[in-house]
Parts: structure tokens; C-alpha cells; sequence
């Protein structure tokens, strides 16, 4: 099994420039269900390098190909635009990989689509996810794993790959990895995806990536404490060097000077293993971790 | 982001939330004793108020706002404000208003409400001081209200307006208006993609009048787009940019300046911050945060590694690349072309490669052959290699 994604996953893509045309290549190489791409002028045509059709409408994608997840790939300002479109063409899981979706916009779309709609949305600015061996939908690199028992969830998409890819060289690999995305408001939380993995039976540890900012990991590891204590569980929370009070980089990713305690690092970090979970300083740790927890 | 007290002003001025009259934002002692002597001669203001603009807050405390009943006193004032350093902050702008009659003092917010994902307002009778300190000293007087967008698809309704008011146990003489102005600060909030627009204080003046006094507010930069204006915000001399930090953002490129010697270049921030964790675990301690970001292409490359060279603190660079978006080849391109335009530079360069396309770069890396440039397979090496060569 896998979560959120698997063999019947049928893809639309949102945005066929050059970056969703990369992209959505790479999945479709890997095996991912590529049904069609949208684009409101281009309906009608043939997406060439992907060898399937266009629409104008994403409801048309639902309709004549059956699609049932989408990934976004249109530009910030489209962004919110185009993940309602999907929601009301009836799309089931959405995936949006863009980054730079204002916050405002991201408010609305979380109260429609994810609170009123109970529909799954997994970013925006995320890499995505995969499910080795099944469907790669994003901008993950696939070739650095394979189909293993580690669920991976991570707000960081780079780190992602170093943990899969140290994982994968000890022989390790993936039920499903998701990338959240590091933005204020994302439609998956950390929690959404821990659950998940606890109800798949395919997945016997999860790996899960934090960063400095926001309370996230700790109600992910409380969560944890309570319903799966003998799961092995091992974290790593990015940013034990960030100053205070800087934003770097993801929009989350900042130490609020003033703020309610528990958002650095290293708070995070004592917070996790009093709960008991492994907790790492950096990837090749966290890693480690996971290597001699599944070695017991 | 952060707008200054009298930007925050002149967005709630444009939005119909009520403000004092018009002050004037001033650089010297001379500019001050102008703008006092018109509000005080002229106008027949009984006194004026001097305040520094700086975003940080804490401004009074630290003796950055203060009360001049005279032109002598304003003058004083702001050749003790101008100069000053709050929190890091050098205050090279006041700013000079007529001083409003203050019968009392409230509090009241509207910010993004992150666990919620919707608004928080927050409001208390009790302004004027740290309202974290009455959240715990008092916290019944706090009153936070979260707002989802489906409450609010014409603006923030006037019950709920009322219903927070009422609840914060505001004076009945003046909570009416109170929740008019609420509504209008939410609408500045949603118009202006605000994720902070906070009052403190929120006051009511001699003629029983409700005004913002003060006004913060943080602009949503994503939203940049769809605001002709947001470019205008900057100011010199008040956003304290580091220069490379300035230059850097310019460019897109996020980049935060810090206190080592190893420079860390990287794409994604959760890598680069991974970067910089690594670096101090292997003794060393990074120079800067450069996110080039998602689908670096070889021209951002080069001038993201121009910016780190070109700190002179920078004595070894580790350029850290785990590829999704951004591929091998890109990177591997970006780097040749950055020491081709730099020309002679006397940092090394410590590339670690990976994810898409890697082989690619590695390959074009290694038949560029470039004398400035040392590859290593895993980010622990790279990281050890970078910290060796900023101290050698």
C-alpha cells in the first residue's frame, strides 16, 4: 500500500510550460498515469512531448481521460485560480508544487477546498510526492530510491532527497514519501500524513523532516507519544544555526522574536524526544537513526 | 513586509481607517523644527509628537517616541532620537504629528491566523503597553476571535465586529464606533494583503473620537503582483538591509547575511539551513543563508555565487545541491560561468552534487577542470572540506 497515491492515480497537469513539461516527463517515465494537461487556449491539441491530450478545462481532463489528481504547476498568481478549478472538476488529491501563492489566497483555498470540501491538497510550494515503484507525482527525483518501508514526510523538499538518498544507500527505502511545503498555510499538515502512515500497513517507520517556525512537529509528536508509541519514529528539525528573528528562506521558516516558545530548533528538538522520538542534527543523523532503529 | 509607524498610517488613511492628522515624516533636527514649528505656530497644536521609524518594536521604552509641547522640546528631541539605536536599529527617519488628547487607551489587531488559517483578531480594553504582559497578567481582558474566510465573503460583518467589542468590554460609548473601525481595518487587512495590521494603542481622544495612534503592519511580499504600489514602501535608510542582502533581493535570490567565514550556497531552504547546521557540527560556522531556489538556472547560479564571493568575510564557499527542480547540468554550468565572469578569486569552491542530473554536472565539473573548484560526494565531506579550507 501507499498513501494518498498509487497505481490508479490518473494525472491532469496544471501548467504545461517548459517546467511542467520536464517534469510531468519525468513522471511519466517512471511509470506515473500522465492522462492529459490543461491549458485555456491550447484545448483541443496534443501535449507532444507527453504524447496525451490537452483541455481547455481541468472538468474536461475529469470527464474525457478520468483524472483524479492534479498537479499545479501554473504560475503564483494562477495558483488559487486553478486549484479551485480542480476542486470543482471533482479532482480528489491535488498537488500543488508552486511556491510563492500569497497567503491570502492560500486562506480561501484552504477553507474551501480542503475544510468545506474534504478534498486533499498537498502543498503549494512542496516537491510533491512518491510512492516508489507506484506514482511519482511532483518534482521528487525518483531514481534516488525505492520501494521500502519508510513513510517520509518533510515541510523541506531538498532535505527530503538527502534523507531518502542516505536512506536508500544503507539498502532502505519508501512507502511514501510527502513533501508538505514550508509555507503558512499548506492544505496537509504534518499530522494529516503521520496518521496516514500509521493506518498503512505497508509503512512500519516514519522519517519526518521540521523546520524552525510554527508548532507543527509538536503536535505531531504528541500525536505520536499517544496512539503510536512502538512505531520507530526519528525526526530531524532544520535550522539549529538560524538566528532569530530572520526569515529563511520558506515563508514558515523563522524564529519569531517575541513568540510563543517552541519554535527553534533546538525547543523543538527537547520537545520530540520527550516524547520519545529520535531526533537528529542534521540529515546524515537522522538517517543514521532510522538505519539502527529498523536494525533492532 | 514591515511598514514603518507612518507608512502603516497613510495604508489606514487610504482605507478609511481613522488616523490622526497627517504628520511629516523627517531625516534632520532642522526638518523636525520646521514640521513642529507649522504644526504648533501655525495649525495651533498644543504639542507635537517625535517618533522614530524604525521596525522594531519596543520604540518607547528604548526612548524613541516622545511628547514636545514646544518647538525647543522637538527640536531636543530629535537630535536625541536621530542616531539612536533601537535593537539594532539605527533610526534615521522621525516622525513628527500633531499630539492627539488621549482620554484612554485600547488594543487591537487583525494578523494571518497560522494554526487556524484564517484571521485572529485580538483586542483589549488594556493598550498602550506590552499586551503580552496583560495576555498574562490578565488574561480575561484579551479577547482573540478567529475569523474563516466563509464568515467573511463581503468584509468582516459588523455582529462580529460588535460581538468582539461587547466582549472585550469595551465603553459603551464608544464600541459602535470601535466596530466600525474594526471592519474597516479588516478591509485595509484583505485590500492591502496584509498578514499583520495591529493598534497599539487604539485610543479614545478628547472629543470621544476612536483613532489609531500607531499603526504595524506587515505586507504579504508574494502578493507583490497585484500591488502597483508595494515597491514604493522601501525606504532608504529604514530598511537596514545588509548591501548584499539589498542586492540579493533584488534579484530574487534569498539570501541572509550572517557572522562566520564559510559561504553556503544551496537550493532550497530547508537544505541550506540543513547546510549551515552541518557546518557548525563540523566546526565551522557559515558566513551567509543563499537559497538560489527552485529551478536555478546557470545565470542564477553565477550571480548568486558572485554575491557570496564578493563578502569579504567569505574564505571558503560550499555550494550544496540536491536537485528536483533544479538540475545537474544548470548547476554545473552556473558554476564555470560564475569563475569565468569573476575572473581570479582566492576562495575555494567545495561542490557537493546530487538528485537530477547530477552525473551530468559532475561530468561537465570535472572536464572544466577549474583550478578553483574541489568536489565531494557527500554533503559531511563537503561540509568537513569547506570548514578546513575557511581555516586554513
Amino acid at each position: 500500500m501507499s498513501i494518498f497515491i498509487d497505481e490508479s492515480t490518473k494525472v491532469v497537469v496544471q501548467g504545461i510550460g517548459s517546467q511542467g513539461t520536464f517534469h510531468a516527463k519525468r513522471n511519466q517515465d517512471y511509470g506515473t498515469s500522465i492522462v492529459a494537461g490543461t491549458h485555456p487556449k491550447k484545448g483541443g491539441t496534443t501535449w507532444d512531448e507527453l504524447g496525451v491530450p490537452v483541455y481547455a478545462t481541468v472538468k474536461e481532463a475529469v470527464e474525457e481521460a478520468g483524472a483524479n489528481t492534479s498537479m499545479v504547476m501554473v504560475p503564483a498568481p494562477f495558483t488559487k485560480g486553478a486549484i479551485l478549478e480542480a476542486y470543482e472538476a471533482g479532482i480528489q488529491t491535488i498537488v500543488a508544487i508552486t511556491e510563492g501563492v500569497p497567503v491570502h489566497d492560500m486562506t480561501e483555498v484552504y477553507d474551501t477546498v480542503v475544510r468545506r470540501g474534504g478534498v486533499r491538497l498537498i502543498g503549494p510550494n512542496c516537491p510533491g510526492l512518491i510512492s516508489p515503484g507506484k506514482s511519482n507525482v511532483g518534482i521528487i527525483p525518483a531514481d534516488i530510491t525505492m520501494p521500502g518501508k519508510v513513510g517520509l514526510v518533510s515541510r523541506s523538499g531538498t532535505l527530503t532527497y538527502q534523507i531518502m538518498h542516505e536512506l536508500a544507500q544503507a539498502g532502505i527505502g519508501i512507502s511514501t514519501c510527502v513533501g508538505i511545503g514550508g509555507d503558512p498555510v499548506i492544505g496537509t499538515q504534518f499530522l494529516d500524513v503521520i496518521q496516514a502512515f500509521a493506518e498503512d500497513p505497508e509503512t512500519e517507520a516514519i522519517a519526518f523532516v521540521g523546520e524552525i517556525g510554527g508548532s507543527e512537529e509538536q503536535k505531531a509528536g504528541e500525536w505520536i507519544r499517544d496512539n503510536i508509541p512502538d512505531t520507530p519514529v526519528v525526526g530531524y528539525i532544520a535550522g539549529f544555526e538560524a538566528p532569530e528573528g530572520k526569515q529563511m528562506g520558506h515563508a514558515g521558516a523563522i524564529v519569531k522574536e517575541g513568540g510563543p516558545g517552541g519554535e527553534s530548533a533546538a525547543e523543538k528538538k527537547e520537545i520530540l524526544e520527550s516524547f520519545g522520538i529520535s531526533v537528529a542534527m542534521n540529515p546524515s543523523e537522522a538517517a543514521q537513526l532510522m538505519i539502527e532503529r529498523l536494525g533492532d | 513586509m514591515d511598514l514603518v509607524e507612518f507608512q502603516g498610517k497613510q495604508l489606514f488613511r487610504r482605507n478609511g481607517v481613522p488616523v490622526p492628522a497627517e504628520g511629516t515624516a523627517c531625516r534632520t533636527v532642522e526638518e523636525v523644527e520646521a514640521a513642529a514649528r507649522g504644526y504648533i505656530e501655525t495649525d495651533g497644536a498644543s504639542a507635537v509628537m517625535v517618533k522614530a521609524q524604525v521596525k522594531t518594536g519596543g520604540r518607547g521604552k528604548a526612548g524613541g517616541v516622545k511628547y514636545a509641547p514646544s518647538v525647543d522640546d522637538a527640536r531636543e528631541h530629535a537630535s536625541n532620537i536621530l542616531g539612536l539605536d533601537i535593537k539594532g536599529h539605527t533610526v534615521n527617519v522621525v516622525y513628527v504629528e500633531p499630539a492627539s488628547d488621549i482620554d484612554e487607551e485600547y488594543y487591537l489587531s487583525v494578523m494571518h491566523d497560522r494554526v487556524n488559517k484564517g484571521e485572529l483578531i485580538i483586542c483589549s480594553r488594556e493598550g498602550g503597553v506590552d499586551i503580552e504582559e496583560v495576555n498574562r497578567t490578565n488574561p480575561d481582558a484579551v479577547v482573540k476571535r478567529t475569523v474563516l474566510p466563509s464568515e467573511r465573503e463581503n468584509g468582516l460583518p459588523k455582529e462580529i465586529a460588535l460581538e468582539v467589542m461587547t466582549q472585550a468590554n469595551m465603553p459603551e460609548d464608544v464600541r459602535d464606533e470601535a466596530a466600525d473601525l474594526l471592519v474597516q481595518l479588516f478591509a485595509a487587512y484583505l485590500a492591502e494583503d496584509a498578514t499583520l495590521a495591529e493598534i497599539n494603542p487604539l485610543i479614545k481622544n478628547g472629543e470621544g473620537r476612536i483613532i489609531a495612534l500607531d499603526a504595524k503592519v506587515t505586507l504579504d511580499g508574494n502578493a507583490a503582483f497585484r500591488h502597483d504600489g508595494y515597491g514604493e514602501w522601501q525606504i532608504e535608510g529604514i530598511d537596514n538591509d545588509d548591501p548584499l542582502e539589498a542586492e540579493a533581493k533584488s534579484k530574487g535570490i534569498q539570501y541572509v547575511k550572517l557572522d562566520g567565514s564559510v559561504g553556503v550556497l544551496g537550493n532550497g531552504a530547508g537544505l541550506v539551513m540543513a547546510t549551515l547546521d552541518v557546518v557548525a557540527q563540523n566546526g565551522g560556522r557559515a558566513a551567509n543563508f543563499l537559497d538560489v531556489g527552485g529551478g536555478a538556472s546557470a545565470d542564477a547560479m553565477a550571480q548568486s555565487l558572485g554575491l557570496v564571493l564578493s563578502d569579504p568575510d567569505v574564505k571558503s564557499v560550499f555550494v550544496n545541491i540536491f536537485g528536483g527542480i533544479t538540475r545537474g547540468e544548470e548547476v554545473a554550468n552556473g558554476i564555470i560561468e560564475a569563475t569565468r565572469r569573476l575572473g581570479d578569486f582566492p576562495q575555494k569552491l567545495v561542490i557537493r552534487l546530487d538528485g537530477t542530473n547530477a552525473e551530468e554536472g559532475r561530468r561537465i565539473l570535472e572536464e572544466a577542470n577549474l583550478p578553483s573548484v574541489v568536489s565531494k560526494p557527500t554533503m559531511q565531506e563537503a561540509a568537513a572540506e569547506a570548514v578546513r579550507l575557511a581555516s586554513a
